[in-house]
Parts: structure tokens; sequence; C-alpha cells
């Protein structure tokens, strides 16, 4: 069983999926249910922590919206934790707690860095679109059940044979990801 | 036995009292044409699992102990397992931060993202049901080929004649 990061990150149809194919979907709902279910912690919007800033501040640099850095404090650390992507382009809404474009933006660029498999498709609009999507995504989650005994996964296809890439230890994939975290902080205005 | 089950009991609320089990919610939707809502809450109130239950116009909020609700829903999924749809939600059912009941109404937050993507399970639940019974779509199967010119001019044919 693969932690199978998931773009919108509180998609019921991507959460279900991953879960009907015996893995386990990181979602920002969990999350969030640590903030508000904590009883040490106040109802919104006093439920921040002095540890959530600098969780947000890994992610993005200070300069940037309190907004973005306050999401990436939450879905952040589900990006670390990530062993596989399903990114959904052109979701139908992007508002409310997923509609932060620069947030979202960021975020995809995080995963993408990160050497994992990554699985992108198109919001499907049509039945023939519907049984595509579905398609994609159990062939997907099928090859990282057969890979999983296996080192490592190819990021693109997340076919089962060996990966010899740059990122051939996850420590390596670690330190890299940091890397591009201050390159990041130093490109976002 | 008095005794046993007194003892019994002491220990079962010593573990409750040392350990309290991570409670956790799930929005279950269902999407079936056999399975209504009202039979999913009837089927867990038969079950007597220690959940809350709220019945929802989707589906049902299920909140309760983590191994009591993973169950609860795995045993509702199983009565139409292509049709119904389970994710996690953070906020507890009926919570007041969020229960349109002490918010004076309108829709949930989170309602709006879930309201578009229910739309969509009809046919994800369809193309589920297809690859259980035949496997990869028909069209999936054919390769890739460049697109001839009989082909093009039809299409244009066609658009024009529009």
């Amino acid at each position: 069983m693969l932690k199978v990061f998931i773009y919108p990150v509180n998609s019921l149809i991507l959460a279900d999926l991953v879960e009907r194919f015996g893995h386990k979907p990181l979602v920002v709902m969990n999350q969030v249910r640590e903030k508000v279910t904590n009883i040490s912690l106040d109802s919104p919007p006093v439920n921040i922590t002095p540890e959530d800033p600098k969780i947000g501040l890994r992610f993005a640099a200070v300069e940037v919206p309190a907004g973005v850095r306050g999401r990436m404090s939450l879905i952040g650390p589900l990006i670390e934790e990530a062993e596989a992507a399903i990114i959904v382009e052109n979701p139908p809404v992007n508002f409310g707690c997923v509609g932060c474009n620069r947030t979202n933006e960021l975020m995809k660029y995080l995963v993408r860095s990160k050497e994992i498999p990554i699985l992108e498709v198109k919001y499907p609009e049509s039945n023939f679109e519907a049984r595509e999507f579905v398609y994609n995504i159990s062939v997907f989650l099928e090859n990282l059940s057969k890979a999983s005994g296996e080192k490592k996964l190819d990021p693109q296809s997340g076919n089962a044979e060996e990966f010899k890439g740059e990122a051939a230890e996850e420590k390596k994939g670690k330190v890299k990801l940091e890397k591009k975290n201050d390159s990041l902080r130093e490109e976002i205005p | 036995m008095p005794g046993k089950s007194h003892s019994g009991q002491k220990l079962a609320g010593e573990k409750k009292f040392m350990k309290a089990e991570k409670e956790i919610t799930k929005i279950i939707v269902i999407s079936s044409e056999k399975v209504l809502p009202v039979d999913a809450a009837m089927k867990i109130y038969e079950s007597e699992f220690p959940v809350t239950v709220k019945e929802t116009c989707f589906g049902l909020i299920v909140t309760g102990p983590e191994t009591d609700v993973l169950q609860v829903t795995e045993e509702i999924r199983q009565l139409d397992k292509n049709h119904i749809f389970v994710k996690d939600r953070g906020f507890p059912a009926g919570d007041e931060r969020r229960c349109r009941a002490v918010r004076g109404g309108g829709p949930r937050p989170g309602f709006h993202f879930l309201r578009e993507e229910v739309k969509m399970l009809p046919a994800i639940g369809e193309a589920l049901d297809e690859l259980e019974r035949k496997g990869p779509p028909e069209e999936l199967k054919k390769q890739k080929s460049r697109l001839k010119v009989s082909e093009l001019e039809r299409i244009i044919e066609t658009e024009l004649a529009r």
C-alpha cells in the first residue's frame, strides 16, 4: 500500500478510487481533522499553533501571501509523505479551501519536482471520458501495487521496472526537494 | 457468571480510559439506483456500531471510533460497491462550526465541490462496472495513428454542412 497524493486535495472521486484500488489517499481533510478535533486548539480562525507558520515557511517564502503559506502548512507535509501522485487537470470548481491558484501551482510544482510516479489526467466531462479516466487511474494504481515490492518505480509511467534516476535513494530525493524549495522561495516574489 | 462479566466490563473500561480511540468522520455518497441513503442508514442502525450517523441529501456522514467507522463504511460500500463512494471529512457530523442549523442556512463550506463531483458519479460508477465486466474500454485498445486524409475531408465536410 502506497501513499498517493491527489490533486484536487479534497476530491471525492480520486480519494475513493485510490482507496478502492488498495492504496492510501493523502487528503487535506485528515490534516483539517487534526486541527479541528484537537481539544487543545480553539475553533477557526484561532486554531493555528506557532508551529504552523514554520511549516508553511518550508514551502513558501515569507513574502508570499499568508494564505499560500497557511495552505502549504497543511498540504506541504502531505507532499513530503507522498510516494505517488495523481493530478487532475481542469477540475470543475476551484474556490474555497482549494481556491488559491498560486497554492495549487506551487503544490503541483513541488509534486512534479519530486521523483515519484505521477499520473496526470483530465477531469472527465462525458461518459467516454469517465471510462478513460477510471481506466487510466486503475492501471496506474495496479502498476503501483505490483511495483510496491520493488526498490523504485519509473516516475513517468509508474511501471514496475527498476528506475535508475538521480533519486535512486529516498534520502537523496528529500535533499533535492529541500534544495528546490529553497530555490522556489527565491523565485516567488 | 456475574463475576466474570463484571471483570470484563472493568477491563473494557480500563482500556477505554487508557487509550481513547481516534474518532474519524467519513462522507458516504450514494449514487445508486438500488440503495437509498435511508437504506444505508437503516443498515448502520441494525449493525449496532457505536457511530453517529447523519443522513443528508447526497448520502450519509458517519462519525465514530476509527475501526468502527471503517468497518461500517466497508459494509455500506458492499451494498452497491461501484456506485457508493466514500471520502474523509475533517469536521465531525453536526459540528457547530459547519452545521447549517447554527450558521443560519446556506450551503456548508465544502459542499460546492462535492456537488460538482456528484454530477459525475453516475458516469464513474458505470465506468467501474464496465471495467469490472469487460476490462479496458474498446476505444482505448485501438492504437494511436495519424489522421487519414479521407477522414479529415469528412470532418471538414460535416463542419461546413452545419
